[in-house]
C-alpha cells in the first residue's frame, strides 16, 4: 500500500503559471505523478505544456477529476487556497509556500481539523510514495519503493534520511514533510496512526528539530499505540534559545521545545534515537532489529 | 520582530488599550523637559533596549545604575538619562555584553494598587491564540511557570471572534477582582486580544498590568514581538525596526535572503535547509567543534548569495574554517560549485574550507571543484565532513 497517495492519485496545481509552480509541476508529472491540470484565477482555458488550467479549483475537479493539489501560491493567498481546495472537496492539500502569517493558519487548522481532508504543510517540501506519485519539491530519484515511513519537520534533513535508507537497502513507503512553521496541518500523531495501519510500511522514522512539542505527544503516543519500530532524530542540539533557526516554528522560548527533552521523551517512549545526522538511516536498522 | 516598550504603548493607544502619558527622549535635557510637560510630579525613566530585565538591570561598570529609575524632579530625570543613554545595559535576557541604550522613556507616574501579568502567544499544540494572566505581575513568566504554574490562568479565543465576556468573568475570579476593577478588564483584555489579532503579533505581553487606586487598568510595560511573515500587511512597521537592536551580521543576510544566526564557536557553516543546517552545527558539535553560526541559504540559493554567504562568515574574526554542506535537490550540487568558486575568487578563503556536496549533479559538482584552483578539503558525507573541518581547524 503506502499512505495518502499512490499511483491513482490525481493531482492539481494551485499556482501553476507561476514559475516554481510551472517547474515543479513538470518535475512531478516527469516522474510520473498523474498531474491533471492547474489553477490561477483569470487564467482559466490556458495550458502549461499541455496539462490544462483552470480559474477555481471547482472546476478543475469537475473536469479533471482531480483529488490532491500542491499549492504554490504567495504566502496572501496561501490560507484562501487552502480554503478553495478543501471546499471543492480535495482530499489531499500539499502547501509548499513559506512565509504564511500564522494567524492566518489558525483560522484554516480549524476547519481542516473538522474535516475528513488532510492538509500537508505549509513550509514544506511535500509528500511522496516513490515509484508512484510524487507531489512537491523534493528530488524524486533519491527515493525507492521500500519499507520506511519518514516524517519530517524539514526538507534537506528529510533527503539525507531518505538518502541513508535508500543506500542500507530499506527503500521507502511514503515520505512526508510536515512543514517547518508553527502551525502546520499534519501532526507526527496523523502519520503514525497512518504507518501503524499501513501493510507497506515496516518502520518509521520521525525527524523532529527545537520547537514547541509535537515531538514529545509523539513519543507518547508510540508508547501507547504503535507496534512497529520506530527511530527518530532531533535537529538543533546547539541552537541557543530565543533564536529563530530558520523555520517559523524552529525555536526554543521560555527554556521550552530543547532538542534534549525531546530526545529525553523519544527514548524514554522505546524510540531508537540516533546521535548524529550522519545516523538516521542506522537508527533504522537498529530499531527494526529490536 | 521586535519593538520599543514605547513604540508598542503608540500602538496601545492607537488600539484603545490604555497607557500612561509618556515621551521618548534622546538626550538629558530632552528626558529634563519630558518631566515638566509630564506635569513635574513624579515620573519613571526606562531604558529602551529589545530585553526584558531592565528593572534589575545595571549599567557596565556602574551597578548602582538600574534600567528602569524613579525621578521626583527635572534634574533627577536629567540625571538618569544621563546615567543610561549611550551606555551599556546589561539584563538577564541582554547576555554579558549589554545593549546600548539609545533612548529612554519618560513616563508619568501612576498610583499602582495591584501588579499583575497579562500575556498573549500563539499555543502551537492548540493551534490556537491564549491568553495568560497571572496574580505575580512584575516577576518573570518562566519562573512563575516554573514553581508556581496553578498562578498563570490561560483562555484560548478565536481570532475571528476575539475573547468573549465570561471568559473575562472567569479571569477577573480567579485573579481577584471585582467592581470598578472588573469593568476596567472587561474592557482591557478582550482589547488586548483585538490588539495581538489586528497587528499580527507573535507575543504581547504587559507586566506588570496595574490596577491604580481608583480601579483602572493601565499598561505599565509592553512588549510586542510581530510575525515577520505578517510583516507584508504592515508597512508602517518599517518605521519601527531599530537596527542598531540587531546583529550587524544578521541584518546584512536577511537583506540577501538568506538565514542566519550567529553563534560564539570558530567554525563557519554553510549550509541549504534549515533542518541540515541545524543538524549540521549538532555533527559539528558533537566531533568537538563548536559552529560559528546557523547559515540556510536555501533551496534556490544563486552565485551572488552564496557569495554573501561567504563574506558573511568571514567577516566573522573568530571563524577559522568554514564548512560546506549541501544536499542538492531542487538546488543542483553544480550551481552551488560554481557558487563556490566564483565565491573563492571575490572573497579569498584565507582558511581551511571542507566541502560535502550529494545529491542532484554531484559527480559534476565535485569534478568543477577538482579542477578549479579553488582550495578545497572533499568530504564524503557528514560525518566526515565534521571531523574534517575540527582536524583543520585545529580544536
Amino acid at each position: 500500500m503506502s499512505i495518502l497517495i499512490d499511483a491513482k492519485t490525481k493531482v492539481i496545481c494551485q499556482g501553476i503559471t507561476g514559475s516554481a509552480g510551472k517547474f515543479h509541476t513538470l518535475g512531478c508529472r516527469d516522474y510520473g505523478t498523474q498531474m491533471v491540470g492547474g489553477v490561477t484565477p483569470g487564467k482559466g482555458g490556458q495550458d502549461v505544456e499541455g496539462i490544462p488550467v483552470f480559474d477555481t479549483v471547482e472546476e478543475a475537479v469537475a473536469e479533471t477529476g482531480a483529488d490532491a493539489t500542491m499549492i504554490f501560491v504567495p504566502p496572501p493567498f496561501t490560507a484562501d487556497a487552502i480554503l478553495e481546495a478543501l471546499d471543492a472537496g480535495i482530499k489531499v492539500i500539499a502547501a509548499i509556500t513559506e512565509g504564511v502569517p500564522v494567524i492566518d493558519m489558525v483560522r484554516v487548522y480549524e476547519k481542516i481539523r473538522a474535516s475528513d481532508a488532510v492538509l500537508i504543510g505549509p513550509n514544506c517540501p511535500g509528500l511522496i510514495t516513490p515509484g508512484q506519485c510524487k507531489i512537491g519539491i523534493m528530488p524524486g530519484y533519491i527515493h525507492n519503493p521500500g519499507k520506511v515511513g519518514v516524517m519530517s519537520r524539514s526538507g534537506t534533513l528529510t533527503y539525507e534520511a531518505v538518502w541513508q535508507t535508500s543506500a542500507l537497502g530499506l527503500g521507502q513507503s511514503t515520505c512526508v514533510g510536515l512543514g517547518g512553521d508553527p502551525i502546520v496541518g499534519t501532526s507526527f500523531i496523523d502519520l503514525l496512526k497512518l504507518y501503524q495501519a499501513d501493510d507497506q510500511t515496516e518502520a518509521i522514522l520521525m525527524i523532529g528539530e527545537i520547537g514547541g512539542s509535537a515531538e514529545e505527544e509523539a513519543a507518547a503516543f508510540v508508547k501507547e499505540h504503535v507496534t512497529k519500530p520506530v527511530a527518530a532524530f532531533i535537529a538543533g542540539r546547539t541552537a541557543p534559545p530565543g533564536k529563530r533557526m530558520g523555520h517559523a516554528g524552529a525555536i526554543i522560548s521560555g527554556g521550552k521545545g530543547t532538542a534534549t527533552e525531546k530526545v529525553a521523551a523519544l527514548e524514554a517512549a522505546g524510540i531508537t534515537v540516533a546521535p548524529t545526522p550522519a545516523d538516521m538511516g542506522q537508527a533504522v536498522v537498529d530499531a527494526m532489529k529490536g | 520582530m521586535k519593538i520599543h516598550e514605547y513604540q508598542g504603548k503608540e500602538l496601545f493607544r492607537e488600539a484603545g488599550v490604555p497607557v500612561l502619558d509618556g515621551i521618548v527622549a534622546t538626550t538629558p535635557d530632552e528626558a529634563a523637559a519630558a518631566y515638566e510637560k509630564l506635569g513635574g510630579k513624579i515620573a519613571v525613566v526606562k531604558a529602551q533596549i529589545h530585553a526584558g530585565g531592565r528593572g534589575k538591570g545595571t549599567i557596565i561598570d556602574n551597578p548602582e545604575q538600574h534600567g528602569v529609575v524613579l525621578a521626583k524632579s527635572a534634574d533627577e530625570a536629567r540625571a538618569a538619562a544621563e546615567g543610561l543613554l549611550g551606555k551599556k545595559l546589561v539584563t538577564i535576557q541582554t547576555g554579558p555584553a549589554g545593549q546600548t541604550v539609545g533612548k529612554v522613556f519618560v513616563e508619568a507616574g501612576c498610583d499602582i494598587a495591584r501588579e499583575l501579568y497579562l500575556g498573549i502567544v500563539l499555543d502551537r499544540a492548540a493551534a490556537k491564540p491564549v491568553l495568560m494572566v497571572s496574580t505575580e505581575g512584575g516577576m518573570e513568566i518562566e519562573t512563575v511557570a516554573e514553581k508556581t504554574p496553578e498562578l498563570i490562568h490561560k483562555e484560548h479565543f478565536d481570532p475571528a471572534v476575539g475573547l468573549e465576556a465570561f471568559q473575562v468573568r472567569k479571569l477577573c475570579k480567579k485573579l481577584g477582582i471585582s467592581g470598578a476593577a472588573a469593568k476596567a478588564a472587561a474592557k482591557f483584555m478582550p482589547a488586548m486580544c483585538r490588539f495581538y489579532v489586528d497587528y499580527d503579533c507573535e507575543l504581547a505581553e504587559v507586566n506588570p498590568l496595574v490596577i491604580t487606586g481608583d480601579d483602572q487598568m493601565v499598561a505599565l510595560d509592553a512588549k510586542i514581538n510581530f510575525d515577520n511573515n505578517a510583516l507584508y500587511r504592515h508597512p508602517g512597521y518599517d518605521e519601527l525596526r531599530d537596527l542598531a537592536e540587531e546583529e550587524e551580521s544578521e541584518v546584512r543576510a536577511s537583506a540577501a535572503g538568506l538565514s542566519y544566526v550567529k553563534l560564539e564557536g570558530n567554525i563557519g557553516c554553510l549550509v541549504n535547509g534549515a533542518g541540515l543546517a541545524m543538524s549540521t552545527m549538532d555533527i559539528i558539535k558533537y566531533h568537538g567543534g563548536q559552529p560559528a553560526n546557523f547559515l540556510d541559504v536555501g533551496g534556490g540559493a544563486n552565485t551572488e548569495q552564496v557569495t554573501e554567504a561567504f563574506r558573511i562568515l568571514l567577516s566573522d574574526p573568530n571563524v577559522k574554517g568554514v564548512l560546506v554542506n549541501i544536499f542538492g535537490g531542487i538546488a543542483r550540487c553544480t550551481t552551488i560549485a560554481g557558487a563556490l568558486i566564483e565565491a573563492s575568487k571575490t572573497v579569498g578563503f584565507d582558511v581551511p574550507l571542507v566541502v560535502r556536496l550529494e545529491g542532484t549533479e554531484v559527480e559534476e559538482g565535485r569534478k568543477m571543484l577538482a579542477e578549479s584552483d579553488v582550495d578545497v578539503i572533499t568530504a564524503t558525507d557528514i560525518t566526515d565532513a565534521a571531523k574534517k573541518i575540527v582536524a583543520a581547524t585545529g580544536v
